[in-house]
């Protein structure tokens, strides 16, 4: 990772964040409420997230498995937020 | 010297384990985990009481969790630009961007201090409600991982200084990157998922 490559992934996560929170702020008024918004959210979490891993943690270019850990550990995580909200829906 | 006789640089496969050493990332698994339980109890405790915690969810500060997700997220970025500096021999630019990171640290502490201050002072606490028991115990936890991740990049910051890590010496200050970096992965799923999701 080279410095402009960094700034691009820190200027990503900073766009990302400003989505979450216009999401929690106006979401309602852009339509983006209920299932949509937690869908939307967990979405720019996990995009977040992999960069985070990937770029900064540097696992981009190690074998798999690791990659796999940490990816696997976000999506897992993810899939059970997804499943307590529709538990809560039904 | 006969350039045939000069061995082909190896082909650079993917390097079999992450940066840093083995240990830490041994750590930030078992972290990641107990983070993952309670965050899975957060989200299963809100199915059984949805009522209770949309609505407490609109007593948090959520600009206050923003900010504080601006300042991991650049704090992160500092120390991945530490890493980087030191790893072209750099030390004194390293140790700059480990102030940085350390500076973002803090600023979350002081964040999180002023959001705690004011429940404290509404008289919320453990017992309050299901809601706020999570909020607190999920919050107050990452708390003390961003405390210890801060004394990680201060002990780097020090010895950053000093010139103890350089190219041919990454094996501590990626260590303790990787783990200020876990600090951030963790705030990016808490931030939507208690202060946001509804």
């Amino acid at each position: 990772m080279n410095t402009r490559q960094l700034n691009t992934v820190w200027a990503i996560l900073l766009v990302a964040t400003l989505a979450t929170w216009t999401i929690g702020e106006v979401g309602k008024h852009l339509g983006i409420a209920g299932p949509p918004a937690m869908l939307t959210l967990l979405a720019i979490s996990f995009v977040k997230g992999r960069l985070v891993v990937l770029d900064f943690m540097g696992l981009r270019g190690v074998k798999f498995f690791w990659r796999g850990l940490l990816i696997g550990w976000l999506l897992l995580v993810s899939a059970l937020i997804a499943t307590a909200y529709w538990i809560a829906l039904t | 010297m006969d350039p045939a006789s000069v061995p082909a640089p190896a082909s650079p496969g993917p390097a079999t384990a992450p940066p840093g050493d083995l240990a830490i990332w041994f750590f930030i698994l078992a972290e990641l985990l107990a983070f993952g339980v309670f965050f899975a109890a957060y989200a299963f405790a809100r199915a059984l009481n949805v009522a209770l915690f949309d609505t407490m969810q609109q007593t948090l500060d959520r600009q206050a969790g923003a900010l504080n997700t601006v300042l991991l997220i650049s704090g992160s970025a500092c120390v991945a630009r530490a890493v980087e500096a030191v790893g072209r021999a750099r030390s004194a630019t390293g140790a700059r961007w480990l102030l940085g990171g350390v500076a973002c640290g803090a600023g979350f502490l002081v964040v999180k201090g002023i959001e705690y201050a004011a429940k404290f002072e509404a008289g919320i606490n453990l017992s309050t409600n299901t809601f706020y028991m999570f909020y607190l115990s999920l919050t107050f936890f990452h708390f003390m991982h961003v405390i210890l991740g801060m004394v990680i990049l201060v002990a780097l910051w020090v010895k950053t200084r000093q010139g103890a890590y350089g190219p041919a010496d990454m094996n501590g200050i990626e260590s303790g990157a990787a783990y200020w970096h876990m600090v951030d992965l963790v705030w990016i799923v808490l931030f939507p998922l208690v202060y946001v999701m509804r």
